[in-house]
């Protein structure tokens, strides 16, 4: 068994080969140089804790006990599929049954001149120590990209104390996935943390002397920082599947299953895209950590001819300041909502499909307000239940009441 | 090692749900079971120190409200990622409607 990145994905799907009594060699690649690691701190915990370090889902002696071949800092560089082999950059060569490639995404890159050194993406451990170097008080930091990297990196480097902008092409933050009713309540927050934000406003030049980023916006408006954050999406790494002639459609292609068509290859996380059985089969890419998780076991499952196809509901989380959002399936499936309130102002919209079947619901709130309902909806949308709208709609029904109907 | 603590009173807790108790210092989540029955463990989850109490309880697993971390609160199992550390128990016992906790 064989596993090309050595991210969240591919570290879970390694022990879960092994959890699930596979005895033979378990071989996982990936070219950084640190045990897979979680990636969701990076943007949080690891700028504005005291001493960033790795959160590692296995460390190296986790690894040695469960008789993991862990080999870093070395690149996969080509897959033979006929001979069953996988080259790799230090010149030696895999051979495998079953392969996995849980190669992930990598930012996108933003298509201009002007870039230097203090233009900066967020990916890794190292980039995000690059990064925190900058963010001291005082400093100003421009973030290219209302998402959710940008706004996270917003959230700490205001914790820090730096000045932050936050510029985002699009009407509003958080376009893409998220209710404009949210999006408002996390665009407020970062408001009245004094983040100023330039929405609808492109990028007309970007000059970066190595020292200072000089940016104009598309208006005229001129914006100076010390680093210029660029969170404008994720691509996923597909080279290696589609030089090996593998079927690429925004993503490595799979099946139900996360096999490709060759039946001894798989794909799982940032770099597959699959059919959403709850969607009719829509075919769908997720970046997402607990999507990572689950498709590593999922694949490591099938990679052992369990069969299985995948089933969960989409689900993210963000944290910025006190506000934790969640949001449990795919809202745009949605054609009207029902919003229901809870205490301290958090608030859940479910998304009904034109029938009445939940199809997503998305929270926000401090803590973790919404944290019960929005599994218990996504409980509910895994099940197609069309449950009243009235009973979504008040407090006072609760929702486990739902799941048994 | 007799050190029973008040916790709550025992309709405070729904069936089949979770409460937070604080009690010198120390957060512990308090269960009570679908058969009926009061269970306590550690408040915080293993995995990033969550409290519990705002997660969901579904049979005997308590899920963790972050990041879906799962434990049998009746034993503390551990019950797949991303928790891999078992949560500690305490022994429950209820005395004239009140939940008593034993903290070690």
């Amino acid at each position: 068994m064989v596993i090309i990145g050595a991210g969240e994905c591919g570290g879970r799907a390694a022990l879960a080969i092994r959890d699930l009594g596979y005895d033979g060699p378990v071989t996982l690649v990936g070219d950084e140089p640190h045990p897979p690691y979680e990636r969701p701190p990076l943007s949080k915990d690891a700028m504005t804790g005291e001493a960033p370090s790795i959160k590692a889902i296995a460390t190296d002696a986790l690894f040695a006990e469960r008789a993991i071949r862990h080999i870093h800092s070395v690149r996969a560089v080509a897959i033979d599929r006929v001979a069953h082999t996988v080259q790799l950059s230090d010149g030696s060569s895999l051979p495998y049954d079953k392969l996995l490639l849980a190669t992930g995404s990598v930012p996108r890159q933003l298509p201009m001149p002007g870039l230097g050194s203090r233009c900066v993406y967020l990916r890794t451990f190292s980039d995000a120590l690059a990064i925190r170097a900058h963010l001291s008080a005082g400093n100003r930091v421009a973030i290219i990209g209302g998402g959710f990297i940008g706004l996270e990196l917003a959230a700490s480097a205001r914790k820090l104390g730096a000045a932050v902008t936050v510029i985002e092409a699009q009407p509003r933050i958080l376009m893409r996935g998220v209710p404009a009713e949210i999006a408002d309540i996390i665009h407020k927050a970062h408001e009245a943390e004094g983040v100023s934000i330039r929405t609808g406003q492109g990028l007309a030049a970007i000059a970066d002397d190595g020292n200072e980023v000089a940016i104009t916006l598309t208006d005229g408006q001129k914006i100076d920082a010390d680093l210029a954050v660029i969170g404008i999406g994720a691509v996923p790494v597909t080279a290696l599947a589609a030089e090996t002639g593998l079927a690429i459609d925004n993503g490595i292609a799979v099946d139900e299953h996360l096999r490709t068509a060759d039946p001894d290859v798989f794909a799982a996380g940032d770099c597959c895209s699959f059919p959403l059985a709850i969607y009719g089969g829509r075919r769908v890419r997720l970046e997402a950590w607990r999507n990572a998780q689950e498709q590593g076991a999922l694949a490591a499952r099938n990679m052992l001819d369990a069969d299985e196809a995948h089933a969960a509901v989409p689900w993210f989380w963000s944290d910025q300041y006190g506000l934790t959002l969640q949001i449990a399936g795919l809202s745009d499936e949605g054609k009207s909502i029902v919003r229901r309130d809870l205490d301290d102002g958090a608030f859940i919209l479910f998304h009904l499909a034109e029938d009445g079947r939940l199809v997503a619901a998305s929270g926000i709130g401090p803590g973790n307000a919404v944290a019960r309902d929005i599994r218990l909806a996504e409980m509910l949308i895994a099940k197609r239940a069309k449950p009243a709208p009235e009973a979504l709609g008040s407090q006072a029904v609760k929702l486990k009441s739902l799941l048994a109907a | 090692m007799s050190d029973w603590v008040e916790a709550c009173a025992a309709g405070d807790i729904d069936e089949e749900d979770v409460i937070r108790f604080d009690h010198a210092g120390r957060t512990f989540a308090i269960y009570r079971s679908p058969d009926d029955e009061y269970f306590a463990t550690d408040g915080l989850c293993t995995h990033e120190k969550v409290h519990l109490a705002d997660g969901l309880v579904m049979d005997d697993i308590i899920e963790c409200p972050k990041h879906n971390g799962r434990f049998n609160y009746k034993t503390g199992d551990a019950r797949g990622a991303p928790v891999c550390v078992n949560l500690k128990t305490y022994p429950v016992k209820i005395d004239a409607g009140k939940v008593l906790i034993q903290i070690g």
